[in-house]
């Protein structure tokens, strides 16, 4: 598949593998997608689906080994991140593409102050005087909701929401391009979340930064992303924009996991949960992943390998019962 | 119908170098035989201190615990003993809470032994009848906690507790280490089994949606108090306590189209540790004022509507002038 030019990123045919024991893991199968300037595009998808493989192969943060990405293409800005050398990558990450990580009791470096840690990506990428940098950082701190007098404390004495903001302000302090954000409200509290995701659109929108949110939540899904891409076991297996898949859901995986959640506005019927589990990435089933989950399957989508195809519009799908222009309120 | 459990001004409090930390203030409710109330709040409020507490887990600092009526506060050894064959408990984290050196089989036996639930001739045949009611297969039953999943060791977890086969079960976040199709699937065998024995559950988390789903009666609790008590739909389409309703809107909707204004509450949680007499949302909160600094009492503004504000007439007279409005409006159009 030829890549988008027209895209900032574009994700092309990445296959990543882990070995362990003698045994390969297959983590990402083929994953394509594109995102444009100024979106965001979230990656929906329970735990083990690929989501922060994906992410760490955008900006070549893999454990190599046991991680060793196959083969693949990432387009970002007119260049393929696979073949940059690492002096080139180094220059893009942090300053171009950075991340935000899922826990923020880890991703900080516990015996350093907090406005040294953000003032250091600053300085490598800037090339700014120590001093300057860290004006830069308290301006950061203020930026995120804290008082500046607070850069020389260490991360222990932030409670769990501001050592996110920490995070998102080392994530921001370079004004990236890209962002790639793996599950940034997780670990929070919701009322913390609302904070932090209200916190994230404000700074997106000041900045026109491009946003990767990678999250489990159908919620902050709905309320922070433009585009949506779902995962199982490796693959896309379905992506469009959100209202495409909101409205309009095609997949049974897709469906499964919006039946799972329990409705906020209706009283309590009984949940309609996705049998079974997530299959071993070590040995994937035959033909379509989904199969032994799925209430559709037929003999067919035991042996046949299914592509994406396209139901209307930018939505599109992997699978071969549903037919093209069908949805969940329609058709079907 | 006559409370299975009921707590009274029940207090838990931790010695720490810095002071007094009031992890569980002054709570009293009552759980009504066959039903679950739902325990929410965000982390640090003190909602699994006071599950912990109400099965003896922990010690309580003061007030009162009576177990179907009588008073079992503080109680011997042997009747302890006996007390927790009835009240049982389900962890969070399925992934500690079991022992990685048992099987599904010896975890089960033990606590099947230990209670005298079952002899040595009987214990294989009620094994796998508590395994088949949890839904494990049976080809698991020698497996170890590390060879199974998280939604499975949950299970086994479940297992665990219904073995002493207990009336009331303090679920202690059961569900929320779990991905959202495996969740579901919990989530019913809960419901299915409260209905099979006439369980009572206290259903501890800081998911609302899924404690709307399974719960009669919910709790809402705000750095150690009980800030509002209400039937499960009063508490979703009236919540008074300024507290909840920002908690309540600031769960990201699935609902792409009718997205309602987010309520976004500044700051933080305020210490736990020797809190100030006064309403604890103060620092927080949109509407607070003067009165705000006096000590709070929990009044009953509903049908078994407690709220613990006193301004909450005020709000309730507020919404109600909002939905005549609305109507009128409505009506206008």
């Amino acid at each position: 598949m030829q890549h988008n030019e027209k895209a900032f990123l574009s994700v092309r045919d990445l296959v990543v593998e882990y070995t362990s024991d003698n045994q390969v893991i297959h983590a990402v199968n083929g994953v394509s997608f594109d995102l444009e300037r100024g979106k965001t595009l979230g990656l929906v998808g329970e735990t083990g689906a690929g989501k922060t493989t994906i992410a760490q192969s955008i900006l070549r943060i893999l454990p190599d080994p046991p991680a060793r990405v196959r083969s693949g293409e990432i387009w970002y800005d007119g260049q393929n991140l696979m073949e940059l050398d690492n002096n080139a990558m180094r220059k893009i990450r942090g300053a171009q593409i950075s991340m935000v990580f899922q826990d923020p009791m880890t991703a900080l470096n516990p015996t350093m102050r907090v406005g040294a840690q953000i003032a250091d990506g600053i300085r490598l990428h800037s090339g700014c005087s120590k001093k300057e940098s860290l004006v830069r950082a308290q301006d950061m701190l203020e930026m995120v909701g804290i008082p500046k007098y607070r850069y020389r404390e260490y991360p222990h004495q932030f409670s769990g929401g501001m050592k996110q903001r920490v995070v998102i302000a080392i994530a921001l302090a370079c004004n990236p391009n890209l962002l790639l954000a793996d599950e940034p409200t997780t670990a929070l509290d919701v009322t913390i979340q609302a904070q932090v995701l209200n916190l994230i659109k404000i700074l997106k929108k000041e900045k026109n930064t491009s946003m990767l949110l990678i999250t489990h939540d159908l919620g902050v899904v709905a309320d922070t992303c433009d585009n949506v891409a779902v995962v199982y076991a490796g693959e896309i297996v379905e992506s469009g924009t959100l209202e495409e898949i909101f409205d309009n859901a095609a997949h049974p995986y897709t469906l499964g996991l919006f039946n799972s959640l329990p409705n906020m506005s209706a009283g309590a019927e009984r949940l309609r949960p996705i049998a079974g589990m997530m299959p071993d990435p070590a040995s994937l089933p035959g033909g379509c992943s989904f199969h032994p989950r799925c209430p559709k399957a037929t003999e067919a989508c035991k042996t046949e390998r299914v592509g994406m195809h396209t139901i209307s519009g930018t939505h599109c799908c992997r699978c071969n019962k549903v037919p093209v222009a069908a949805g969940r309120g329609e058709g079907l | 119908m006559a409370a299975l459990v009921e707590l009274k001004g029940l207090k838990t409090y931790f010695e720490t170098p810095r002071g007094l930390l009031h992890a569980v203030d002054d709570v009293t409710m009552s759980f009504e035989k066959g039903t679950t109330m739902g325990v929410v709040g965000e982390s640090g409020c003190g909602k699994s201190t006071l599950g912990r507490t109400t099965i003896h887990l922990l010690e309580s600092t003061g007030g009162q615990i009576f177990y179907e009526g009588e008073d079992v506060t503080h109680v011997s050894a042997s009747r302890l003993f006996k007390l927790r064959q009835d009240m049982q408990i389900i962890f969070q984290d399925p992934f500690s809470s079991l022992n990685p050196r048992f099987t599904v089989e010896e975890t089960l036996k033990e606590t099947l032994l230990r209670a005298k639930r079952a002899t040595r001739k009987t214990l294989d045949a009620e094994i796998t009848k508590l395994m088949d009611m949890v839904g494990i297969a049976r080809r698991l039953r020698m497996s170890y906690p590390h060879e199974m999943d998280g939604g499975r060791r949950q299970r086994v977890g479940i297992a665990r507790a219904l073995a002493m086969n207990p009336k009331f079960i303090v679920c202690d976040e059961p569900v929320s280490a779990l991905d959202v199709s495996i969740q579901a699937q919990v989530l019913n065998l809960l419901q299915d089994l409260q209905v099979e024995f006439g369980l009572t559950y206290m259903f501890v988390t800081h998911d609302l949606s899924v404690v709307r789903h399974i719960s009669d009666n919910i709790s809402v609790m705000y750095l150690g108090q009980l800030v509002e008590s209400c039937p499960s739909e009063t508490l979703f389409e009236k919540p008074l306590h300024p507290y909840t309703k920002a908690l309540l809107s600031a769960i990201p909707s699935t609902d792409i189209h009718n997205r309602c204004e987010q309520q976004i509450i500044k700051g933080e949680l305020s210490s736990p540790i020797n809190p100030k007499p006064g309403c604890r949302f103060f620092n927080r909160c949109p509407h607070a004022c003067e009165a705000c600094y006096q000590a709070q009492q929990l009044r009953e503004i509903g049908q078994g509507h407690f709220v613990l504000c006193h301004m909450a007439e005020k709000l309730q007279a507020d919404i109600h002038a909002e939905a005549c409005l609305e109507n009128r409006t409505g009506q206008m159009c």
